[in-house]
């Protein structure tokens, strides 16, 4: 009994933070319709802001004044970003402002990395509050207590500003209908720049509040937002109520996961979203309409049209280069055409599910790790021999898409993009937690290629021969009646469906191709690395994925070629500098904003332009 | 004559308030048939429920004997059912003739197809029914720059590449000049002549309406209150009280 209690108690007190980081992104989400995937570094910053203001604040009261220091700090950050980068994309795709959004991740990794160091940061103990008080004989941290009434306290807060104040209800009026508020004439701009400072500042105030349980460290960001997106899909899009009761949900279920399934407890997150949406697809206080409208991704106006003869001409030449390079190039470059190759498929398998079918999915790591791991288990656990594993590796990535598929294609745009992201990351908690079978964090190694592929030239040949014919496999597609069906229900899902098209099943179908590809860059991958680590599923390579397919240009059926080689040869230039990620993520942030087609897109208009004069 | 769609006692209510009260109808082969009524009166509602996206409480709408209610919108269209939407909408990212292929395509079960060319596909087929709704000219250039009164001659090409045996049309001419709007009902009205297709649409424009329909249904607050030869509505008082107002009955008596 006694620890049944303290456990519920933890529960409630983890709860606190995530309800506070869901809580603003869900705010964000409502008014904007901005997916903020920046949103765990603001929760991040505001664990590192908080520890900062600690060293200048003492005391009990000091305690409670840093951390709303924090959160303000954070929340003007928050607003620094919205003025300069977000107000320029509400109108854009929605593909462009979860790249840029990608790229204020990256670009705060790098900041925090600048001015806090590499080390982890130790949170001290809140003053006054930090011994353990005795609840039916087990020992209960006074702070769990303080936290667990900072959460209802902060939802009262909320709810009070919405319902009683004049901007809490242009809020929930814009939350439902953001062109009429506009009509109204209401400052739009202002409403926008209000709410992404409360959303900013409730992540900060989050990441300090945590503090004393969790300290600060670099992983914080991408830590807390696949958990702080499953809570506002399992509450229910723009519903704060119901990121509280989800928030509380999914960390009791945790707590008492880590009682008695010690080896589940990532995954068991999912599974409880993965039951909530098979009952109520919009979540527990979702509302269909609130669903972002049709997926869009960009959507080409232009018709797809066959290569002409100077591209034409290109291609044969590249494919010509491709050929002599081991003749002619270095160990070196062959690796790193061998490393582009892979990642255009992988790229190519998410572009022609994204451009082609509008479908975005921020999981399609998901597709590529699971082929890897196919192909590493099987070599592993059943001695399967590299060309049998290189088969098994498509499959996986097919089934995996199916299975992924099924339950998230009921739902569209930015609910979809979600949802493809935390089940990816179910897979990534499998081979993390599952370390008798995955190896874990230390992953499998020692699979390697067949004798007669063993040479580091034959497996490039291999490579070119497998992952440039899946390319062309895709580009085929693209202008195959099955492509022009998906792009039908991109382009109108209604007039696709009044036209007797399959809509349903044509996406499905869509994801089970781009999964095949994606599992097959995958098996490639391992092979020419010869080993997996969990990193082939994070968060991370899926949006090496989405950015690549975004350098390269949406509408660009070469766009992913393009992409794959400048996001290999900018990551290998970039990698040598100390910051990295900061000018990564500002090169993508500039591109979204300067030049949204993409590179292949720009040098495309550019050549028709020429043409055309 | 036969009728092609037996319309019996469909009624939708949203809360408390009667949308649509127990419409009945049929409608005859070949049949050009009008369905008209102020705001407000049900129509849009009726037309929702005819097309498989609203779910009626009751009633049934059988095509050529088989209900439609409950069944998808792509089931309908499988049946024989073609139809355009009041906000037209085609496939902006395809050019003209791409547009009409991949409706053929669709019909002939190749959506799934993975090998051959679209490009090429039934494109013969496709041209010739553009041409038939004067598009032809047109074939290569991209939907999305057309004007709007080509983009509703495309739409109209895309359902008959389905061959519908019944069209529905909700608002056919919305968003169009006067004159454009005869000339496309000119074209409607031939090619269905031609090829036997029923037609059910609803339409605010009344010259529109007198001009190209052989019979005329008028609703008012969810129930028919009048149907008849377009003669026979336009002489109908409850009609003219309707939509002229209740002073104007007064007035003309």
């Amino acid at each position: 009994m006694g620890l049944l209690v303290a456990q519920l108690l933890a529960g409630l007190a983890n709860a606190a933070a995530l309800f506070l980081v869901a809580s603003g992104l869900s705010l964000i989400f409502g008014v904007t319709r901005i997916v903020n995937f920046a949103h765990g570094s603001l929760y991040m910053l505001g664990a590192y802001c908080g520890y900062t203001a600690l060293q200048y604040l003492t005391g009990p009261l000091g305690f409670w004044a840093a951390a709303l220091a924090a959160a303000v700090a954070v929340g003007l950050f928050g607003l620094l970003v919205e003025c300069l980068i977000l107000r320029r994309l509400y109108k854009a795709p929605e593909l462009f402002q979860l790249v840029a959004t990608f790229g204020v991740v990256l670009v705060v990794q790098d900041l925090t990395l600048m001015l806090w160091g590499a080390e982890d940061l130790l949170g001290p103990r809140a003053p006054g509050l930090d011994r353990a008080v005795m609840l039916f004989g087990q020992p209960v941290p006074e702070y769990d207590l303080a936290l667990i009434a900072v959460a209802p306290l902060v939802l009262l807060g909320l709810w009070l500003l919405m319902t009683k104040t004049r901007a809490g209800i242009l809020i929930r009026a814009a939350t439902q209908d953001r062109e009429m508020v506009g009509a109204l004439g209401i400052n739009q701009s202002l409403l926008f720049s209000g709410v992404f400072f409360l959303g900013a500042a409730l992540a900060g105030l989050g990441g300090a509040l945590q503090l004393p349980k969790g300290g600060a460290d670099l992983t914080l960001d991408l830590g807390i937002l696949a958990p702080a997106f499953v809570v506002v899909v399992i509450g229910g899009m723009g519903s704060i109520g119901g990121a509280f009761v989800a928030a509380v949900l999914i960390s009791v279920v945790n707590v008492f996961g880590v009682l008695y399934l010690p080896e589940s407890t990532l995954v068991l997150m999912y599974v409880v979203m993965a039951v909530v949406l098979l009952v109520r697809p919009h979540g527990l206080f979702g509302r269909a309409e609130l669903q972002a409208g049709p997926p869009a991704a960009g959507i080409p106006d232009r018709p797809l049209a066959p290569l002409g003869p100077r591209w034409r001409t290109a291609a044969l030449a590249l494919i010509g280069l491709l050929a002599v390079l081991p003749l002619i190039g270095s160990d070196f470059a062959l690796v790193l055409a061998t490393d582009i190759v892979v990642l255009a498929l992988f790229a190519a398998s998410l572009h022609f599910m994204l451009s082609l079918g509008g479908l975005i999915s921020f999981g399609h790591a998901a597709l590529f790790g699971g082929g890897a791991y196919a192909a590493a288990l099987a070599v592993t656990y059943a001695e399967t021999p590299m060309e049998l594993a290189l088969l098994l590796a498509p499959l996986a990535g097919g089934w995996l898409a199916f299975a992924i598929g099924w339950f998230c294609l009921r739902l569209t745009g930015v609910y979809f993009a979600m949802l493809t992201l935390a089940f990816a990351q179910l897979l990534w908690s499998l081979a993390f937690q599952w370390t008798e079978v995955t190896g874990g964090d230390d992953g499998l190694i020692g699979i390697w290629p067949a004798a007669w592929a063993s040479d580091g030239t034959v497996y490039y040949y291999l490579t070119i021969v497998l992952g440039g014919g899946a390319i062309l496999m895709l580009r085929h597609l693209a202008h195959s009646p099955f492509g022009y069906a998906l792009r039908a229900a991109r382009d109108s899902e209604k007039r696709a469906r009044v036209s007797g098209i399959r809509v349903d099943r044509v996406r499905l179908a869509a994801m089970v191709v781009s999964g095949t590809m994606a599992g097959l860059a995958g098996g490639l991958f391992v092979f020419s690395k010869g080993s997996v680590f969990p990193s082939a599923l994070e968060i991370a390579r899926s949006f090496d994925a989405l950015i690549m397919v975004f350098l390269g240009g949406v509408d660009a059926l070469g766009g992913p070629l393009v992409g794959a080689a400048a996001l290999t040869l900018l990551q290998d230039w970039l990698s040598r500098l100390e910051s990295w990620r900061l000018l990564l993520g500002l090169a993508v942030i500039a591109i979204v904003l300067l030049a949204p087609t993409g590179i292949a897109g720009f040098a495309g208009r550019l050549l028709r332009r020429r043409e055309a004069s | 004559m036969n009728a092609v769609l037996e319309v019996r006692g469909l009624s939708k209510a949203f809360g408390g308030v009667h949308a649509v009260e127990d419409l009945g109808f049929d409608l005859r082969a070949g049949e050009r048939l009008a369905l008209i009524g102020p705001n407000g009166a049900g129509k849009s509602t009726s037309f929702q429920m005819l097309m498989g996206e609203l779910r009626p409480d009751a009633g049934t709408a059988c095509f050529e004997g088989v209900d439609l209610v409950g069944m998808e919108p792509r089931e309908i269209w499988a049946l024989g059912v073609g139809r355009t939407f009041q906000i037209t909408s085609v496939f902006a990212s395809m050019t003209v003739a791409e547009n009409v292929q991949t409706a053929l395509q669709a019909r002939n079960g190749q959506s799934f197809d993975p090998f051959r060319r679209a490009r090429a596909l039934h494109r013969d087929e496709a041209i010739s029914l553009l041409e038939r709704v004067g598009m032809a000219e047109q074939a290569d250039r991209p939907a999305s720059v057309l004007a709007y009164g080509d983009v509703k001659r495309l739409e109209f090409a895309i359902a008959l590449a389905g061959e519908p045996r019944l069209l529905l049309m909700d608002e056919p001419t919305a968003g169009m000049a006067p004159r454009e709007r005869h000339a496309l009902m000119d074209l409607v009205s031939g090619i269905v002549a031609e090829r036997g297709i029923s037609v059910l649409f609803t339409e605010h424009d009344m010259d529109v309406v007198f001009g190209h329909a052989d019979r005329i249904m008028v609703l008012d607050r969810g129930r028919l209150i009048a149907d008849g030869t377009p003669d026979a509505v336009r002489a109908d008082a409850k009609v003219r009280s309707v939509y002229l107002g209740s002073g104007a009955e007064t007035g003309h008596a």
